[in-house]
Parts: C-alpha cells; sequence; structure tokens
C-alpha cells in the first residue's frame, strides 16, 4: 500500500480518532488518504491552532494528540505549539510534510529545515529517509509521546517518500535502546522519603504537572489522607488536589497564596512531587525555603537537582512512587499531633491573608467577580481553558478545580492565543464536558480564525473574553515596576467582539452588568453552538498577591 | 515511633543534598551513540542550548557499524556533570555514557604543528621533537611539519617547547579515551 495509507493504519492502531491539521503541497498524499481512512480529521484556520488544539486534547484526555501540517511555513507555524507542548510536558506527535527528496537541501519552495528549526524543542525527531522506516517512526512517535516525561515528538516526511508502495506489517513492539524511562521508583529511597515525612514537623506537598500526566491524583490524595500534609499545587497541577479543602492551602509561586509561599519559606520538609522548581515558584532562588530539606520524585531524571540539590531523590512516575509512598508511610504510624504547633501557623496566615479583593459599589464586573460568577454558572465542573495572562491567573486563583484535567492552560512557555484552540480540541475529546475558554482580550485575537473551525465542526466551545483593553498583565508590570509609563500595552479600538462572533456564524454576547452575570454567563452556557461573549471588566484591577521578580516569597506584595 | 515523644527514625538535620555539585576537575564523557543522521547535532545543540561549555570532542565508528563513539571533554569547574550527563540521557539515540575516571583512563590526543624554522633551528627543533617521541611528517627549505599523540599535558608542553621558533599553525584532534583493564569503555 502507499505509505500514507500505512500512515493511516498506524493512527488506528494508535487508537487515534481525531487529528487537527492543514493541508498543504507537501502532505496531498495524506490528505488524500484522510478521504478513505475513517478518522475524523478538523481543519484548522492555523497550523498553530491545530497545535495547541491537539495539545488541548492530550491536557483534557491523556491521550497523544496529534497534529498535521504541510512543509516550510506549516511546520514553522508549529514551532509555537511545539515549544508548548515541551515546556509543560504534552503529549502530542507533530507529523509534517517536507519537500521531495531531491529537493532536499536546495532551498526548494516552502523547504524549511523543519528537523533542524525544531530540534531543541521536541522530546525526539524523525527525519524519514527509507519509506519503509515510516510505520515503525509513527509507532515509536507514539510511544516516545505518551511514555515517560510525555513531550512533542515530530515526524518529518517527504512528499515522494510519503507516496511510496510499502508492505503494511503492524509494528507492536518497540526498539529504542537508548530510551528506559525509570518509573518504578527506588524502594530504598521511598522508605527513606517516609520516613522524613514522618520526622517532619513542618512538610509540605509542592505538586506540580507531573502529578496530573502521571494519573496520580487518587494517590496523592491518599498521601494527603495519610497525615494532615499540607498541600499547594503549581499552576499546572491545579485540580491534582480538589480545591477547596481544609489541607489544601491554594496554588504556590509568583500569584499564589500567602498561605502556600510563607509554609514553602517555613518548611522544615518539602516533599516536591512532579514539579521543577520553576523561577516563577522560587522566586529569589538564594533565599527559597531556606530551612527546607527536599526530596524530589520526578520521572525525569534531570530535573532532579537541576535547580535545588534534592536530599531525597527519587525518579519513578509520580502515580507509582506515591502509592508507594503511601504504604510506607502508613506502616510507620506516625504521630499526626507533632503537625499541631504547625497547621496552627498556616491558619493564622489562612485567616490574615485570603485571597480577596475589592468589589465596585456599582454594577461594573471586577475580573475576579467574573472568574467567581462562571465558577457558579457552570457549577465549578467545567473543562476550563486560557490564554495567559491577568486573567490566567485570575482563573486560577478564584476558579476552585476539583479534579486534574479540568484546568488547561499554557504554563512554561506563556503562549498567548493558546486558550481558544485548546477549549477546541477538549471539546473534541471531552464532547460531554462543558468547555468554556477564558480568554483575554489581547490574547484571544492571536488565535480568533479557529472560531471559523469551530462553526464548520459544530465545536461547542464558550469563549468568555476578559475585556479589559489591555495587554493587562504587561499593563500591571508597567504601573508596579515602571514608573506608571505605559508603552504600548491599550488595546485601543478592538475589534466589536459581538459582531465577530456573528460573522464566524457563532453567537456573540456582551456583558457589562454584575447584577445580572451569574444568570446571564449560563444563558451564554446555554445557548447552543459555539459562543463568544465579550465580557467588560474593571480596566485597572492587579492581581495579587504577588512576589515581585527576584524577591523572596515572605516578601509577598497586596 | 507511633507514641509521642518516641526517638525519630530519621533526623532531618542529618539528610545531605546530592547532585547539582562541580567537580573542579576536567571530565572526558565517552558516549555511544545510535549511527543516525543529526545525532551530534542534538548533542551540540543541546550544549549551547543548556550553556555548557566543550572543551574538546571527537566522534568516531566504533567496531559496530550501527554505533559511533564521542568523546568530548569539558570542566567540570564550570558544569554540574551530573546534570550534563542526565541532559545527555534524554536524548533518544544517546545509548550510553561513561564518565571516565583519569586513573582508570589512557587519553590520548593527535597533533600536528607547523614551524616556520629552516636550517639554523631545524636541527634544534627535531632534537625536541624526538624527546616528545613526535614524528617529522613534512619539510621544506622554510618549515617543518611535526606530529606528536599523547595526553592533552604532553601536547600542550610540547607546543610551549616549539612556539618560540616559530609556530604557524598547530591542529589538535581532541581527546579520544579508552577505560584501562579488561572491561568495555
Amino acid at each position: 500500500m502507499r505509505a500514507v495509507d500505512a500512515v493511516m493504519e498506524c493512527l488506528k492502531a494508535e487508537g487515534v480518532d481525531v487529528v487537527f491539521g492543514l493541508p498543504g503541497g507537501a502532505n496531498l498524499p495524506t490528505y488524500d488518504a484522510f478521504v478513505d481512512a475513517g478518522i475524523r480529521h478538523v481543519l484548522v484556520r492555523h497550523e498553530a491552532g491545530g497545535g495547541h488544539a491537539a495539545e488541548g486534547y492530550a491536557k483534557a484526555t491523556g491521550r497523544v494528540g496529534v497534529s498535521l501540517g504541510t512543509s516550510g511555513p506549516g511546520a514553522t507555524n508549529l514551532v509555537t505549539p511545539i515549544v508548548d507542548a515541551m515546556m509543560d510536558s504534552v503529549p502530542v506527535v507533530f507529523l509534517t510534510g517536507q519537500v521531495r527528496t531531491d529537493l532536499l537541501g536546495t532551498d526548494g519552495f516552502q523547504e524549511a529545515d523543519t528537523i533542524g528549526i525544531t530540534m531543541p524543542a521536541v522530546k525526539h525527531s524523525f527525519m524519514i529517509t527509507d519509506p519503509l522506516e515510516i510505520p515503525r517512526a509513527i509507532h515509536e512517535a507514539f510511544y516516545l509521546a505518551r511514555s515517560g516525561r510525555p513531550g512533542p515528538v515530530l515526524v518529518d516526511v517527504p512528499v515522494d517518500l510519503s507516496r511510496a508502495d510499502i508492505p503494511y506489517v503492524p509494528v507492536s513492539d518497540v526498539h529504542l535502546p537508548g530510551y528506559q524511562p525509570t518509573t518504578e521508583g527506588n524502594a530504598k529511597q521511598i522508605r527513606q522519603a517516609a520516613k522524613a515525612l514522618a520526622a517532619a514537623r513542618r512538610p509540605v506537598l509542592y505538586v506540580g504537572g507531573g502529578v496530573v500526566n502521571a494519573g496520580g491524583s487518587a494517590e496523592l490524595r491518599e498521601l494527603a489522607a495519610a497525615d494532615r500534609f499540607p498541600v499547594t499545587c503549581t499552576l499546572m497541577a491545579l485540580g491534582a488536589f480538589p480545591a477547596p479543602h481544609p489541607q489544601w492551602l491554594g496554588m504556590l509561586g509568583m500569584h499564589g497564596t500567602r498561605a502556600a509561599n510563607y509554609a514553602m519559606d517555613e518548611a522544615d520538609l518539602i516533599c516536591c512531587i512532579g514539579a521543577r522548581f520553576d523561577d516563577r515558584i522560587t522566586g529569589k532562588l538564594s533565599e527559597f525555603a531556606p530551612r527546607a530539606k527536599f526530596i524530589h520524585i520526578d520521572v525525569d531524571p534531570a530535573e532532579i537537582s537541576k535547580v535545588i540539590p534534592a536530599h531525597i531523590p527519587i525518579v519513578g512516575d509520580a502515580k507509582a512512587v506515591l502509592a508507594k509512598l503511601v504504604a510506607e508511610y502508613r506502616a510507620l504510624g506516625a504521630d499526626s499531633s507533632r503537625l499541631e504547633e504547625w497547621w496552627q501557623r498556616i491558619e493564622g496566615w489562612r485567616e490574615r491573608h485570603p485571597l480577596g479583593y475589592t468589589d465596585s459599589a456599582d454594577s461594573e464586573i471586577r475580573p475576579q467577580f467574573m472568574v467567581q460568577s462562571l465558577h457558579k454558572a457552570t457549577g465549578g465542573n467545567a473543562i476550563v481553558t486560557s490564554d495567559v495572562g491577568q486573567h490566567q491567573m485570575w482563573t486560577a486563583q478564584y476558579y476552585d478545580f476539583p479534579e486534574p484535567r479540568r484546568w488547561i492552560n499554557s504554563g512554561g512557555l506563556g503562549t498567548m492565543g493558546f486558550g481558544l484552540p485548546a477549549a477546541l480540541g477538549a471539546k473534541v475529546g471531552c464532547p460531554d464536558e462543558t468547555v468554556v475558554c477564558i480568554a483575554g482580550d489581547g490574547s484571544v485575537q492571536m488565535n480568533m480564525q479557529e472560531m471559523a473551525t469551530c462553526t464548520q465542526e459544530g465545536i461547542d466551545i464558550k469563549v468568555f473574553i476578559m475585556n479589559n483593553g489591555y495587554l493587562g498583565m504587561v499593563r500591571q508590570w508597567q504601573e508596579l515596576f515602571w514608573d506608571g509609563r505605559y508603552s504600548q500595552v491599550d488595546m485601543g479600538a478592538h475589534p466589536d467582539f459581538v459582531k465577530l462572533a456573528d460573522a464566524y456564524g457563532a453567537t456573540g454576547i456582551r456583558l457589562t452588568d454584575k447584577t445580572t452575570l451569574v444568570d446571564d454567563m449560563r444563558a451564554a452556557l446555554e445557548t447552543p453552538g459555539p459562543v463568544l461573549v465579550d465580557v467588560r471588566v474593571t480596566q485597572e484591577e492587579n492581581v495579587y498577591p504577588m512576589i515581585s521578580p527576584g524577591q523572596a516569597a515572605r516578601d509577598m506584595v497586596g | 515511633m507511633g507514641e509521642p515523644g518516641t526517638k525519630e527514625l530519621l533526623s532531618l538535620e542529618e539528610l545531605e543534598a546530592s547532585g547539582g555539585l562541580r567537580t573542579g576537575r576536567k571530565h572526558v564523557l565517552s558516549i555511544l551513540v545510535e549511527n543516525k543522521p543529526g545525532v551530534l547535532t542534538r548533542i551540540t545543540g543541546l550544549f549551547a542550548r543548556r550553556g555548557f561549555n566543550i572543551d574538546t570532542l571527537t566522534v568516531g565508528p566504533t567496531d559496530d557499524d550501527q554505533i559511533s563513539r564521542v568523546t568530548l571533554t569539558l570542566d567540570g569547574a564550570l558544569h554540574p556533570i551530573d546534570q550534563v550527563t542526565k541532559q545527555l540521557h534524554k536524548l533518544v539515540n544517546v545509548l550510553k555514557i561513561r564518565d571516565l575516571e583519569p586513573a582508570e583512563t589512557v587519553a590520548r590526543e593527535l597533533a600536528l604543528f607547523k614551524l616556520a624554522v629552516d636550517g639554523a633551528s631545524r636541527a634544534e627543533v627535531m632534537q625536541i621533537c624526538e624527546i616528545f617521541r613526535g614524528k617529522v611528517v613534512d619539510v621544506s627549505r622554510r618549515s617543518i611539519i611535526l606530529e606528536v599523540t599523547g595526553t592533552t599535558d604532553k601536547i600542550e608542553a610540547f607546543e610551549r617547547m616549539v612556539r618560540p621558533f616559530g609556530l604557524v599553525e598547530m591542529m589538535r584532534t581532541g581527546e579520544i579515551a579508552i577505560s584501562r583493564g579488561r572491561g568495555e569503555t
């Protein structure tokens, strides 16, 4: 059969039910194969939208997302989603077309060195030089994308090779001698970690996206239940531990709660599970958690002791390690009363410094109020995607996520324009769930074109634009750290988002009154088909509290 | 354990951090990689991206044509070696990495020196070359090319000796290294 038909067989064998892509010259054979393959193809309007949609699909479902683009500009448009997927460990397979092998290296039409351009940002990539390699490369790509620390894998196929006639033999094994992720965790180290937790008087569980990726949320909850361990999550892990919960401190880091950041600051033992001590977490590194010893559990050994030297390193899958850690900890029969003093201290911070804002005296909608209203309108149980900026932080702070894979955002790379296509992908993967995107009025315009995809495919997402008329986070930094000298943050004459929605064949709604906001949001959620809601909020509101850049957690402001 | 006041099984104070250490010495990493296109770019790209400085790098075939060996040296005073090797291990085409212990390793480098010497100093240069067990590989009326093999220290010592005679060019291969004894490197 043609190599591209073999590709379709590979995709089916991997359980792929949908791909997101855009055709072009160098992947015409692949698109011909889609005609009869019986795999759903969602035609996006820009490859970046397709890449983020595949990420949204992967984050919502836990399955591998698939994104396609042609050679040259098709592939370069995928660079942002590829880097994004690398930073947030999202399993996505990218299939790119390439110019004919006889044109390679000649600057042929729509030729780009896709492998070279993406090399620093992929978990692995395959440059196909022999059509017989194609099926194995596809299967290995899926295996690499989803196993160990998940990530993006790219397969670049020259167009002539994709038309070659090859025998398709199902590949049931993968042979990657240089890739053997450690998943189980060293038993001795896990015992040591249990003992350290039992000895700790001021412990904190610091939880990252690795717990979500590993499907280890239940095991985390068990560990927390094994004693009264305080739990804080990174932006990537929200929902891995339910909010609210008596042991939940809130998110930590730059815009985390004071209780979470102060607890990290005073902890004697920090158990880091699937997180990586990002600079947005640690603040000033030399003053980060000065009294703490560190247990670091991660499936990627290179993360351990990369930023903070670990006292008890454990390489392994978060789910597997946590399950063993719970058993070991329970066997120790530690005395919970040792944590009494610690909890009194934490309760003190919680009482003195709850998350909060000053509500408007009139009908003006505060951005935080908007997020709380959406929580009410959705019953707190929607899949929520976001772009990057103030609206993202407020959503993280005020939409209490009860379960993992409900909060989908671009954490590591901080990609504006991520939210709308990610919501599209999440809805395709989870058609029975309510999927909403909280977007910024700046960010949403970066991948606005995907509204057309939603309309064409009948993808029922609800986009709530938190419209403050600014590139809000940049404005906040200019206000706080650049003497209020606003430079290129005023979005000026926006498009009329209601008319724009209409032009895309979607429903557009504008909301300006807080007194009816929850009901109006419910009405928007009940409107069939894609809906774009322009919510006008207070223009110059700041995200607080905040660890100022380069400062220590104990010096939080706001 | 279990009752308040009983002796703790582990004291947090006694825990010591591991990793992130700078050894302060030169390291020779011997890396077996799959012989596939782009592997070297992946390695050098990784070093550039993570800000690791390579001192020398050599690549060559092994007795298995599917596998190549990369030998690279870097300064353990500048980089935490464990982080370097862990990042390298993440490359799917990297099969095995060995951080060779200097005492248990034979390391060699080849260097070619072109010197602008004429009759007056040629004999003296050739004498130095002999002391270093080097070879004369080319002679003309106004130049001489010498070949020297040995450890990096020896080659640097040779360079210091001959430089005053008029060093036109020097070329060095970078070190290759093999472990002593019966075991494979």
